[in-house]
């Protein structure tokens, strides 16, 4: 893929990252020479990945409390800080979609810990080394993936758009709690995409109709810098 | 949520020693309202490791735990200095703990799925260099998953790594929590920025702060490794050009500013801090130090010593102990003025 952009040095780090956006995300960001730590669950998909891209392969998943901290000090530890984090990471809920008087109270639960908890626990967690990155005067950015199905009423997606409602917001709260710190937040729809998790969601959905998740990658790499550009890195030398 | 919230940071205490001696008592959430705009609050980023693990000498089989106490190349997670225990857990009080198995050069240690060795001992049956086997990234990802913070006897639950990280930890090198930290949060810093008190940070390695051996006390603290950013050094340099006072955030912040400034100008970029600051050290950076409790003969309390004389602490250590202020980790806080001269 078309891949001009010269990150070299931003340090980067990807959740969900061995599999559809988020692996377009790692191969896309490596290719373009910033340093990347990715999280996934899977020990045998983060081992090759991280030998196909070189990035920084971490084991580890968003869901559990337990993993959050030891995932920030992996990522801390091997960037040497960090500048972007990428909540990319997200369940469905329900394996399938389902009406909302259908779904099980756990599926919801599972869709707001992956959702909505995790990126918090862990942006919570590398808060201080993104605003240790922004007085450094290299900004410090959160981009959490989001979907069409926050915004609009999908009848199915209950479950997934309620978490991704409650992400958007969180993230605009972020947003304007964090200017000042210097970190910028943004949320983004990088559209319906030919993922497996669409195809979990609408199996037999037509992958031509589908947007390729290079270019939605691609589009999340230029809103990144198109937001570091505005990110005033004298910010947070004021006296 | 955890052991640690449980005490209370939101009630806790802040006693005010100011350059003439004299002492006021204030909620520690008016620190927010403290200092000027022309000075520079200064505090340790140094994310807390999860230092302390348990595991096996193999040349006897029996039961240790090693605590790691500092880097003996700065970042290189496969060689430490560190402190080793025998039997017993973080319930009994380090001065009671056992001693480790004798160790002697090229004994193997294991932990979890770490392998080391010791590779030396540092004129003390518990000081040893340890060295693990594997590369960095595989050493440091193990370390994560099986070390635990280094606990305390004095706070019953396990301590987790979210209740060692201050809120704006950010680098991983610590072995012991820069505690002053602890008193700081957002919202804080959110006062200082408005009211135009500057903010800026280093990542000091903290080491261990009691080893619960006298002989190994005395030495504490042992070398320790910072780095100091270009935006913090520029900013203390406009501070001292606008004739603002710097703040420390705890003693860390101290031995770094003063390690790197000897000369008055802190200078950007890495070093090791060495040796004690105490009664008769010339400051010449720092003006404030904002701290724990701590007793004399602890090397915190003697640091104190080089900012205001015996009689003021002495007023302090009374005021202290009249208004049940709490000591440990995770305790209430003294903010002490240099004197002036």
């Amino acid at each position: 893929m078309l891949n001009n952009i010269d990150l070299k040095g931003m340090r980067i780090a990807v959740t969900g990252g061995t599999s559809g956006l988020g692996l377009a995300l790692v191969r896309n960001l490596a290719a373009s020479r910033a340093r990347v730590a990715f999280v996934a669950r899977r020990a045998q998909l983060v081992e090759r990945l991280s030998t196909e891209t070189n990035a920084c392969g971490i084991v580890g998943d968003v869901g559990l409390k337990e993993d959050i901290h030891a995932i920030a000090l992996e990522i801390a530890w091997n960037l040497g800080g960090l500048d972007v984090l990428i909540n990319n990471a997200s369940s469905l809920g329900p394996t399938s979609l389902k009406l909302l008087a259908d779904t099980e109270c756990e599926e919801l639960h599972e869709a707001l810990v992956v959702n909505v908890l995790g990126p918090f626990r862990l942006t919570k967690a590398l808060f201080g080394a993104l605003a240790a990155s922004a007085r450094d005067g290299r900004g410090g950015i959160v981009i959490n993936i989001s979907s069409d199905a926050a915004v609009s009423a999908y009848p199915g997606w209950g479950a997934y758009g309620a978490a991704k409602a409650a992400l958007n917001h969180m993230t605009a709260i972020w947003a304007e709690e964090a200017r000042d710190e210097g970190v910028r937040f943004l949320s983004l729809d990088p559209g319906d995409m030919d993922t497996p998790l669409h195809t979990l969601a609408v199996p037999d959905a037509d992958p031509a109709t589908l947007k390729r998740p290079e270019d939605a990658a691609q589009e999340i790499v230029a809103s990144m810098l198109a937001l570091r550009e505005s990110v005033p890195l004298e910010l947070a030398r004021r006296p | 949520m955890t052991a640690a919230d449980r005490i209370d940071r939101r009630f806790a205490k802040l006693l005010a020693a100011n350059h003439d001696g004299v002492i006021s008592h204030l909620p520690r959430a008016a620190l927010s309202s403290l200092f000027q705009p022309s000075d520079l609050v200064v505090a340790n980023d140094a994310a807390t490791l999860p230092a302390s693990l348990q595991g096996v000498h193999r040349p006897t089989g029996e039961p240790i735990e090693a605590r790691l106490a500092g880097w003996l190349s700065f970042r290189d997670p496969t060689r430490f200095v560190a402190v080793v225990f025998g039997a017993g857990d973080y319930r009994m009080t380090t001065e009671d703990r056992a001693p480790p198995a004798p160790l002697a050069a090229g004994d193997g240690l294991e932990f979890g799925p770490l392998i080391a060795s010791v590779e030396g001992l540092l004129n003390h049956p518990r000081l040893v260099h340890v060295s693990f086997a594997g590369h960095p990234a595989s050493v440091m990802s193990s370390l994560v998953r099986h070390g635990r913070p280094i606990q305390y006897a004095h706070i019953p639950e396990p301590l987790r790594l979210w209740d060692v990280w201050t809120k704006i930890a950010a680098d991983p090198i610590a072995f012991e929590a820069p505690s002053a930290g602890f008193a700081l949060d957002w919202r804080t810093l959110k006062g200082w920025r408005e009211r135009g008190v500057g903010f800026a940070t280093l990542s000091h390695a903290a080491g261990l702060s009691s080893t619960g051996d006298a002989a190994l006390d005395r030495r504490l603290p042992f070398d320790e490794f910072y780095r100091i950013s270009e935006a913090c050094a520029s900013a203390i340099e406009g501070a001292k050009s606008r004739s603002g006072r710097v703040i420390a955030i705890g003693t860390s912040v101290v031995r770094a500013l003063e390690s790197a400034g000897t000369d008055g100008t802190v200078r950007a970029g890495e070093g090791r801090a060495s040796g004690r600051i105490a009664r008769g050290a010339r400051l010449r950076v720092v003006d404030a130090i904002l701290t724990g409790v701590h007793q004399p003969g602890e090397s915190h309390y003697e640091l104190l010593r080089a900012f205001a004389d015996d009689s003021v602490l002495d007023r302090v250590r009374a005021a202290v102990e009249e208004r049940g202020y709490r000591a440990h980790e995770f305790g209430d806080s003294l903010l002490i003025e240099r004197q002036a001269a």
